[in-house]
């Protein structure tokens, strides 16, 4: 009988790197790096009894209507960029002017918007809004701890979230533009 | 004089390339493992608004998004803003059910943590948008964010 000398031939690996390769390219192009970013809101909650009282000054007034168009405090008819500077002043005010703020820990800040606005400048409208919060805290925390806001501790950053919190409130939309 | 001769190999030896399926192999599992394939159609033309001031969200499995537009599919679905949520469209009155299911698949210490996350067109009014916020608010879900691409430095 003859002897059965049989071996199995080696298994060529030099095409395992195309065949890996191919499989990587596949999985590069279809993933989606986690980039869930945006801006967080948190709404209030269901209304239950009458809204606290809040002086008038302390509340900073902000219409956006159909157009467009930003009006603040009922008569200045304002550009982004001036809406941001406007909202910094009033959070840092301090009680100087009469007509604007008593205090960062008191300021409300009160958007309207029309039913007919666009998302897109309603979305500008809030980052402007929230980098002029951003602007004074960081100013702030320079201030007490000599660092950027974001670079602080968790602690340090409640501190100052205290001393300036983030109040913008947003009123029932009114329907004039209309909605589509 | 030496008996056995040196062979002098002129030149560099060839590299080897036998490692390379590893470091492929391991890029590859590394992709493998953050890929999350897309789960949903979205049904609607979305382009995302630019804004500075984001936060991010590290935790994506407590994000479900709800996305407003227009639908691509004019002809069957009209041209005015819509809805869409899991590959379908609904009504404004649908949201607390939907929010309803999304807690419902997370576990009890999550329940409240739970995002909203917002994918609206730019071009959409805020009357559709404030709908949805006013069924979130009576659902009792109040994490929402508004997705937005990040806007460069100005």
């Amino acid at each position: 009988m003859a002897k059965s000398k049989r071996t199995i031939p080696e298994i060529n690996a030099g095409s395992m790197a195309d065949i890996a390769f191919l499989l990587l390219i596949f999985f590069l192009i279809t993933t989606t790096m986690a980039n869930d970013q945006g801006i967080l809101n948190i709404l209030p909650p269901p209304i239950t009894g009458p809204p606290p009282p809040v002086k008038e000054k302390n509340v900073l007034k902000i219409l956006v209507n159909a157009n467009d168009q930003i009006l603040v405090e009922d008569k200045l008819y304002m550009k982004l960029d001036e809406l941001e500077e406007f909202t910094e002043k009033f959070l840092k005010n301090n009680g100087v002017d009469p007509e604007l703020s008593v205090s960062p820990e008191m300021a409300v800040v009160s958007l309207k918007n029309d039913r007919g606005t666009s998302y897109n400048f309603y979305i500008q409208v809030q980052n402007r809004l929230r980098k002029a919060y951003n602007k004074f805290r960081n100013e702030l925390s320079q201030e007490m701890y000599g660092a950027n806001f974001a670079d602080l501790s968790e602690a340090k950053q409640e501190k100052i979230k205290e001393k300036v919190p983030q109040r913008i409130s947003e009123a029932e939309p009114d329907d004039i533009g209309g909605d589509l | 004089m030496s008996k056995f001769k040196t062979r002098r190999v002129k030149g560099t030896p060839a590299i080897s390339t036998a490692s390379l399926p590893d470091i492929v192999f391991m890029l590859l599992f590394f992709f493998m493992t953050v890929t999350k394939m897309r789960s949903t159609e979205v049904m609607v033309k979305i382009k995302i608004p630019k804004a500075s001031e984001v936060t991010k969200i590290t935790d994506k499995k407590l994000v479900h998004y709800i996305y407003i537009g227009q639908p691509m599919d004019a002809g069957m679905y009209g041209t005015g803003s819509r809805i869409q949520v899991n590959d379908a469209f609904i009504l404004k009155s649908d949201i607390p059910a939907f929010i309803e299911t999304e807690r419902a698949k997370m576990p009890e210490y999550k329940k409240s943590m739970i995002i909203t996350a917002l994918k609206a067109d730019v071009k959409v009014k805020m009357g559709i948008v404030t709908d949805v916020k006013k069924q979130l608010r009576d659902a009792n879900q109040l994490k929402l964010m508004y997705y937005t691409n990040k806007k460069g430095k100005k």
